[in-house]
């Protein structure tokens, strides 16, 4: 039929308009980029957004230093062979007070490995425009938030405060030290995710696909031994395949037994699959409405 | 297969089981996992209103201050898919701030439910509603009429609201509405037909909205380019980024920049890694041009003969979204954002409120926060811009507060103001041509002669498909083209007929009139309409100059037709809910020697369009 645009055309072209509008309305934009597939896919998105010339922003990761080790050698990797500049930070005063999941608690490890550290990494960049890949699907109080969701001075939301967003017509307009964070995926789903993925044979991290690797069960969850900071106390080390989902810290993030090595094998996986993607999130069941006061708080 | 995207957006008062209903279809869509489900049906018994049954609402349920404070938060975003198609649903709550929740969730839909209480009729708020609905020109809406369980599944009950409803909507501009019963509850008429209601013969929701056609609510026709940006990697490359607001566009075309009016042609039409032979309404691309002309951001590509409306007097339908009045006692700096531009502005006057539950206009000099009003804008440049009628992207503002920063109004442009009129629309353009010149001054002009091109045929033959296809090759070769259909002058120009036989002559002699004027004009005139009498059509033949009307029969097998049927209007007809329709119970008199056959069952649109072309070629007219 001509003219017409399929889902995955139609939701591409949006987040190109949203891309190109928010890079126009900012003085000094970035975006955050977790080694995940919504990063991936925000990647291509911005290349596209400004071929034949370079995304014209750095990409920042929060590193909580509890990542995956196959996260960060693809990320570096990946930046290089792509021409993307790569800001990396982390909260130095929690690596040295030692703050990590099994220390401290999921809660407490996110907030100041992860918030904390978003937080001081956009203040002292100044960036007025921050991109994220997060989507209205995955969590319910995502559902709620707009495409440009407007920051104050202390990177709080305030989901009685948002600007009306109609038509295509998003207002970018800040005073000094406030911020905009724009969701350009938001009406993405999980699927039109890998769908794209596999369309524009994006590179992702290996992790995603099944490979023998070790793992300890934890509460339920299949936490992949990872490096020597797993205390075991007396678990047992299986070894079998599984591949992850969603990628976060190593700790906090369930692996699920697979054998799904292809893009079209796992498309396949997940269309029969009837859990959905955040159930291995560790962080989103810290606590009735936990998305939504970290959101309040500044995480993304 | 690709899958099309649907978005759509529900609204109801706050008890009329808006909630159920999406949490309804997200359900039996199979898209909820099982950790979903579980929660849900534990939520079921902790919160539940349905007793042992599960309770849909809950999968709506949203942040924690909303559930504690039983305030609710403007739009909610919700998605579902089928093996046919993707759904986004802007939920919006039927709160006291309906107006401004609506707007925002209705900008960017493609069909709207509004939801009925059947045990209490059409109140109030359904009627705001559908005035909403068809202030924001939704393409097409459905009255689901729920909680059909607590009438017993009346038929009476329920044919008596679909009579109100059509009766208040005769007031509105409504394009496309479709009624279903539901109980959104017990999930009759939600995925699948309910045995509940033998007497209701159409589809129930899930697979109507499955298939409502929604890709021809696109304008195709006008070329608008707004530009986003200059992209610029080295000096051999200067491209040109935006969304292609509507239209088409090919390489080797001519387009000329606004405001500049500097002409150039496009060299190339690049997405990513590749070139695209033509480009359309929707796409994100990066068009490169023949001429180093000076475009910045906010400019805007067209063609020469198909221009926007330019002013800095515009006249707006605006929705008031800010809990701030506007108060024109002290006339207050504000930001038109239209586009990719962003121009300072001043509310000049306002017209008039519109007092959304009686439909009345109001006096006033403030607008408060839900006001709709009908105000005259005066833009420090002047905006381009189409009637939000014809082109949502283009015909639509939003007003920012420079000192807040806030989006404080959304709106629709109805027009240039009409007082400044003659001088604003001054271009070097567009020539002004003084009422005595003839038709062959036009036609010189113009560089083709006019004509009228008369589509006449059984409902669902093609004759829109085939009338679209034909305006855009002929403005795309740059011809002076119109189009007039049955949808669109039975909302104005013939707003008070029916479709009796002595009502649908008159119907034809005013178009026929119509398109006369426009053949003075030199101009060539699409006519698409069902015509189903050969003396009507013998009628228009008369008034025109010899050698300028070309009666075109789409010929086309009925039972295709009945197959098609893009409107569901056979399928009404046959069920006797539709009387008078035209191959079911009144006649169709297919012309008996027409100029052009074009057989719709046979050919593909582009030879049908072939043909008509060879034809106008033939004749000396193009």
């Amino acid at each position: 039929m001509p003219y017409s645009m399929s889902q995955l055309d139609q939701l591409e072209a949006e987040a190109i308009h949203i891309i190109r509008e928010a890079v126009a309305q900012a003085e000094n934009p970035v975006m955050l980029y977790s080694v995940g597939k919504d990063s991936a896919v925000m990647v291509r998105l911005a290349q596209k957004a400004f071929a034949p010339g370079p995304v014209p922003f750095p990409l920042l990761h929060i590193d909580s230093q509890w990542k995956f080790k196959e996260m960060i050698q693809f990320r570096d990797k990946f930046c290089e062979e792509n021409g993307l500049k790569l800001l990396v930070h982390y909260n130095k005063e929690g690596k040295a007070a030692g703050v990590g999941p099994f220390t401290h608690g999921s809660r407490k490890h996110t907030d100041i490995m992860k918030t904390q550290a978003l937080v001081q990494s956009l203040e002292q960049g100044g960036y007025d425009m921050i991109f994220g890949g997060a989507r209205r699907d995955e969590e319910k109080s995502r559902a709620k938030e707009r495409i440009y969701s407007f920051r104050d001075k202390f990177n709080q939301w305030d989901p009685k405060n948002q600007r009306p967003e109609v038509w295509s017509l998003y207002n970018g307009k800040i005073n000094p030290n406030e911020s905009v964070r724009v969701f350009p995926i938001s009406n993405w789903t999980e699927m039109d995710v890998w769908r794209y993925i596999e369309r524009e044979s994006i590179p992702i991290v290996p992790l995603y696909f099944a490979k023998k690797r070790p793992y300890v069960e934890i509460d339920g969850n299949l936490i992949m031994v990872d490096d020597d900071r797993m205390p075991l106390e007396g678990r047992e080390v299986k070894e079998d395949y599984i591949r992850f989902r969603t990628l976060g810290c190593y700790p906090l993030t369930g692996g699920v037994l697979s054998t799904v090595t292809t893009m079209a094998e796992m498309i396949e996986e997940m269309i029969n699959s009837d859990i959905s993607e955040r159930n291995s999130r560790v962080i989103d069941f810290d606590g009735e409405a936990s998305m939504e006061q970290k959101k309040r708080e500044g995480y993304f | 297969m690709k899958k099309s995207l649907l978005r759509f957006l529900t609204c109801g008062s706050v008890d009329d089981g808006k909630s159920t209903l999406i949490g309804n279809l997200l359900f039996n869509s199979k898209k909820l996992c099982q950790d979903q489900i579980a929660t849900l049906e534990r939520d079921s018994k902790k919160h539940g209103t349905q007793g042992d049954k599960v309770d849909y609402a809950l999968l709506m349920d949203g942040l924690a201050s909303e559930r504690e404070q039983g305030i609710t938060i403007d739009v909610a975003y919700r998605f579902f898919e089928t093996p046919e198609r993707k759904f986004i649903v802007a939920d919006t709550p039927g709160h006291e701030q309906y107006t401004r929740n609506m707007v925002t969730g209705a900008s960017t839909a493609d069909l709207a439910i509004i939801l009925v209480d059947a045990s209490k009729g059409l109140l109030t708020q359904s009627r705001r509603h559908a005035f909403l609905v068809s202030l924001l020109q939704i393409p097409h809406v459905v009255l689901a009429v729920n909680k059909m369980d607590l009438v017993n599944y009346s038929e009476d009950v329920y044919n008596k609201i679909v009579e109100d409803f059509k009766e208040f909507s005769t007031k509105l501009n409504l394009q496309d509405i479709t009624f279903i019963p539901v109980s959104a509850r017990d999930s009759d008429n939600v995925t699948e037909k309910s045995s509940k209601t033998p007497w209701y013969k159409g589809e129930a929701l899930l697979p109507f909205l499955e298939k409502v056609y929604v890709k021809s609510d696109k304008n195709f026709v006008d070329f608008r380019y707004p530009v986003q940006t200059v992209i610029r990697p080295n000096s051999n490359f200067r491209g040109f980024a935006g969304r292609i607001a509507s239209g088409t566009i090919r390489p080797g075309e001519e387009v000329i920049a606004l405001p500049s009016e500097k002409s150039s042609r496009v060299k190339d039409i690049h997405l990513y890694d590749r070139t695209l032979p033509e480009a359309f309404a929707g796409q994100s691309v990066c068009i490169t041009l023949e001429d180093e002309i000076d475009i910045s951001r906010g400019d805007m590509l067209v063609r020469k003969n198909n221009l926007p409306k330019m002013s800095n007097e515009i006249d707006v339908t605006l929705c008031w979204m800010n809990e701030k009045p506007l108060d024109l006692s002290s006339p207050k700096r504000l930001i038109v954002k239209h586009t990719s531009r962003e121009i300072n502005a001043f509310v000049e006057k306002i017209d008039y409120t519109i007092d959304v539950n009686t439909l009345h206009r109001n006096q006033t000099n403030i607008l408060h926060l839900n006001d709709i009003a009908r105000v005259k804008i005066t833009t420090a440049q002047k905006l381009y811009f189409d009637n939000y009628k014809t082109n949502r992207n283009t015909g639509s503002i939003i007003l920012i507060d420079p000192i807040t920063n806030e989006t404080v109004a959304a709106g629709m442009i109805k027009s240039e103001s009409r007082e400044t009129h003659s001088d604003e629309i001054k271009s070097t353009n567009i020539n002004f041509e003084d009422f005595q010149l003839t038709r062959e001054d036009y036609e010189k002009r113009n560089g083709h002669l006019g004509a009228v091109i008369w589509l006449t045929g059984l409902s669902g033959s093609g004759k829109s498909t085939i009338a679209k296809a034909i305006l855009a090759k002929l403005n795309a070769d740059g011809k002076h083209v119109n189009c007039l259909d049955g949808d669109n002058v039975r909302h104005g120009l013939c707003s008070d007929l029916g479709f009796t036989a002595d009502d649908r002559s008159e119907n034809i002699r005013r178009i026929g009139e119509l398109s006369k004027l426009f053949v003075e004009n030199g101009n060539i005139t699409i006519c698409s309409f069902i015509s189903p009498y050969q003396k009507d059509r013998d009628f228009v033949r008369s008034i025109l100059p010899e050698g300028k009307f070309f009666e075109t029969y789409i010929d086309c097998d009925i039972e295709t037709c009945k197959q098609r049927d893009p409107k569901g209007l056979y399928k009404k007809a046959i069920a006797g809910e539709i009387n008078g329709f035209t191959g079911i119970d009144s006649p169709y008199e297919a012309p008996t020697n027409p100029d052009i056959r074009l057989k719709s069952d046979t050919y593909p649109v582009a030879d049908l369009v072939e043909s008509v072309i060879v034809k106008l070629k033939d004749q000396g007219i193009i």
